[in-house]
């Protein structure tokens, strides 16, 4: 693939990652904030998020898993961290995930909260797959000579 | 270190705003700087309100020991929602200090809380931030710089609504 054929499959595929709701305009602030003298900031930041969300989904599992009962105020406590980070990057399906997840801490339901940690896992390593299939692009671009043609996302 | 250095990092420090910033988030952390730095704003950023105090040089009572924060410091901006210490609870002891009482202090939250937001005010906040922070936020936060500590506004939350 030429670098004009990659650019055109990134702005396609960014654009089909808003369209489904994967990403929400958040997102589109980081990238507004990615320039010359920050040009890896989208990378570093969703990074960040990666390690920090999986380290929220192991405690979940660990709380959740709980035979002696399970401790709703820290699932509750993750749940809002995990929340608060997919919001901050545009990660909009985990974010609502995470919302649909607290109201069943809230009754301090064990079932309900089972499957929406299975639905968050799910909605998490979707995005993440997304995510990484669009940096790995960014990648090849950029090896190739050319740039990452984020002005094209003038729809947002 | 000599007093010609300490003298050129005020100087370099003198056309640039310091903002210090509280989030437990490191994600809101890396974002809050990255915002922050677009308006050419020095940034320190820390995870908890104890260690903020610790940085201001404040101390359990209050008083204040010798820090060259409190010739620095423009801005505060602080989480709402963290474990330990609540934005809040920082937010009351920065007011209740003699050394940056008139230091601006906004908060973010990710919830529209009316009542949170009219608790802060009273309190002595600038104005709250619905969270996730944007680069229309950021720009905004001159105008506090130079407002008065006891003029407070809520124009900045009422315009930016963003429900996700």
């Amino acid at each position: 693939m030429d670098v004009i054929q990659m650019q055109r499959t990134w702005v396609e595929y960014t654009k089909s990652l808003y369209r489904e709701g994967f990403l929400d305009s958040q997102f589109a602030q980081l990238q507004l904030l990615q320039d010359e003298s920050n040009p890896d900031f989208v990378v570093e930041v969703v990074s960040l998020f990666f390690e920090d969300s999986e380290r929220l989904l192991n405690e979940l599992t660990k709380v959740i898993d709980q035979q002696q009962g399970v401790d709703f105020k820290k699932v509750d406590a993750h749940v809002h961290q995990l929340k608060g980070s997919s919001s901050s990057i545009g990660a909009q399906r985990v974010k609502n995930a995470c919302v649909a997840f607290r109201s069943f801490c809230d009754e301090q339901n064990i079932e309900g909260s089972l499957r929406c940690l299975h639905q968050v896992k799910q909605e998490y390593f979707l995005v993440k797959n997304k995510l990484e299939n669009l940096f790995s692009l960014e990648r090849k671009i950029v090896a190739a000579g050319g740039s990452v043609p984020t002005e094209e996302l003038n729809f947002l | 270190m000599g007093m010609a250095v300490v003298e050129a990092r005020h100087l370099a420090h003198d056309h640039q705003f310091h903002v210090l910033a509280i989030d437990d988030s490191i994600i809101d952390r890396k974002l809050i700087e990255r915002l922050l730095k677009t308006s050419s704003y020095h940034v320190t950023a820390v995870d908890s309100g104890s260690k903020a105090l610790e940085f201001l040089g404040l101390n359990h009572n209050n008083y204040s020991i010798e820090s060259a924060a409190q010739d620095d410091i423009s801005l505060i901006i602080t989480d709402y929602c963290m474990p330990g210490m609540s934005g809040y609870d920082l937010l009351r002891r920065i007011k209740e200090s003699e050394s940056f009482k008139d230091t601006p202090v906004v908060i973010m939250s990710s919830q529209n809380v009316p009542s949170r937001i009219n608790t802060c005010l009273q309190q002595g906040a600038q104005d709250l931030f619905l969270k996730p922070l944007q680069l229309s936020h950021v720009t905004n936060l001159k105008s506090h710089l130079f407002r008065s500590s006891t003029s407070n506004t809520r124009t900045h939350h009422q315009n930016n609504n963003h429900v996700h």
